[in-house]
């Protein structure tokens, strides 16, 4: 079972209709217990991350999101991929779950780059192979760290658009949102193999 | 790099999507489910649809269709017309729509764009404006609303400032002038509002052919632009529009 953990930080109803349409019927669930059972989890989320993160703890899911990252298929999706990282400068500093070392930051104020980024942006691997464009909403980046497999740029800053360690995956754009392609990466994370424990 | 966006829009009435002038002659188009899809598999990059006969008719949005859109494509869209309040918002968006649009409600209580932002982020609330050629406002564009039925006085210029304050986390710049013209993007207003706002700009109105879209990227400043009449009554693709901007150097989405 696939599940979809639901913290009250955005509209979930996107991923779960995205997932749908590979044949996937995937629960969205603010359960910690059924989260620990699924197979895969996906992280999504949307919105500030200071609230975030109080959602995750008021909600007591930190733990539980935390352990499948380390040890299951795990997909983290927008704000979902940068709660993983270590830090974020969003509302005056925000301490995140710490699953990657790294820190997320604003975009700097760079004359003819909007903020937030809204749109396709081009995604390119570790070796500057073009991936393909991707569907991004943001106005904080996380910098590039060691586990960084695809990236991109936007006011004038290369940052991470996904990282990829084991069966961790986590994206900054959104592949439910972003068509044919974002489809082909979210059917190649459910053939990701399970973690043997 | 960022590409530029090309948004078709859809204006539905009774459940059909239809096109007309000024808010007259109007065509019926087609079922809006499949004209997103059409889009969506035409190279698309985000869709707009407006619900242009809920407001005045005094009923909210018709949540079914945005349902089964969120259903049939994988997208972004935003969605406005009827909505009234807060809770029309959250349905709108647990529909599955990206973004929410609103428009006469934000002149007449701008209040509710802090609130969508406050309760959804920014990215979800797109601030449509309707702005019309006219000599009382410093920017030389003032602000209509209810389809261009009613003048308020307010300059365009200054209402894209504050709407931005107020978390707006995208602008759509309607000219008045230009809508339903197909002879171009109406370039000013599109600009002045382009540089005086931090976050993108939609131009929308008098998309006619695909060299008006790389004009209004190239040099009014626009982060993206809404087609309507030019691709609806089949004179071009989105593949055509898309190849036109490629060809003159405009980043661009090209496969799909």
């Amino acid at each position: 079972m696939t599940a979809i953990v639901d913290y009250k930080a955005g509209n979930l109803t996107s991923v779960k209709l995205a997932f749908a349409a590979i044949g996937e019927d995937a629960l969205v669930t603010s359960d910690a217990a059924t989260i620990r059972r699924a197979d895969r989890v996906v992280f999504p989320g949307v919105g500030a991350a200071k609230s975030a993160m109080e959602n995750l703890r008021a909600m007591d899911l930190a733990d539980v999101v935390r352990e499948s990252a380390a040890s299951k298929p795990f997909l983290g999706i927008c704000l979902g991929m940068q709660i993983l990282f270590d830090h974020s400068e969003e509302d005056g500093g925000v301490d995140l779950l710490g699953v990657v070392k790294g820190r997320v930051r604003r975009f700097p104020d760079v004359a003819g780059f909007k903020v937030p980024e809204i749109g396709w942006n081009s995604v390119e691997g570790t070796d500057g192979a073009g991936i393909g464009e991707f569907y991004f909403v943001h106005s904080y980046y996380a910098e590039i760290v060691p586990e960084t497999a695809f990236s991109t740029e936007y006011a004038g800053v290369r940052f991470t658009a996904m990282v990829k360690r084991g069966a961790m995956w986590a994206c900054q754009f959104h592949p439910e949102k972003s068509g044919r392609i974002g489809l082909d990466l979210l059917r190649a994370w459910l053939e990701v193999p399970a973690v043997k424990r | 790099m960022l590409t530029k966006r090309v948004i078709p829009c859809l204006d539905v009435r009774a459940g059909r999507v239809t096109k007309g002038v000024k808010f007259k002659n109007n065509v019926d188009l087609g079922d809006p489910v499949e004209m997103a899809v059409a889009y969506s598999d035409g190279g698309a990059d985000e869709l707009v649809f407006y619900d242009i006969t809920a407001s005045a008719e005094r009923r909210p949005i018709d949540i079914g269709m945005v349902e089964s859109v969120a259903k049939a494509i994988r997208i972004p869209f935003a969605v406005g017309g009827g909505i009234s309040n807060v809770a029309d918002m959250e349905r709108v968006i647990l529909a599955g729509a990206e973004k929410v649009s609103v428009n006469s409600l934000a002149v007449r209580t701008p209040g509710i764009i802090a609130e969508g932002a406050k309760e959804f982020g920014a990215q979800c609330i797109v601030l449509g404006m309707d702005p019309v050629r006219s000599g009382k406002t410093p920017s030389g564009y003032e602000i209509t609303t209810r389809g261009f039925r009613e003048f308020t006085g307010m300059d365009a210029v200054e209402w894209a400032k504050r709407a931005v304050d107020l978390g707006a986390g995208e602008i759509v710049v309607n000219s008045v002038d230009a809508d339903g013209t197909r002879e171009g993007f109406e370039l000013d207003v599109t600009r002045m509002i382009a540089e005086a706002v931090g976050v993108p700009v939609v131009a929308s109105g008098g998309a006619g052919k695909p060299e008006h879209l790389v004009t209004v990227f190239r040099e009014a400043k626009a982060d993206a632009a809404i087609v309507a009449g030019m691709v609806h009554f089949g004179d071009y693709t989105i593949a055509d529009i898309k190849e036109a901007m490629h060809a003159a150097g405009i980043p661009t989405r090209m496969s799909w």
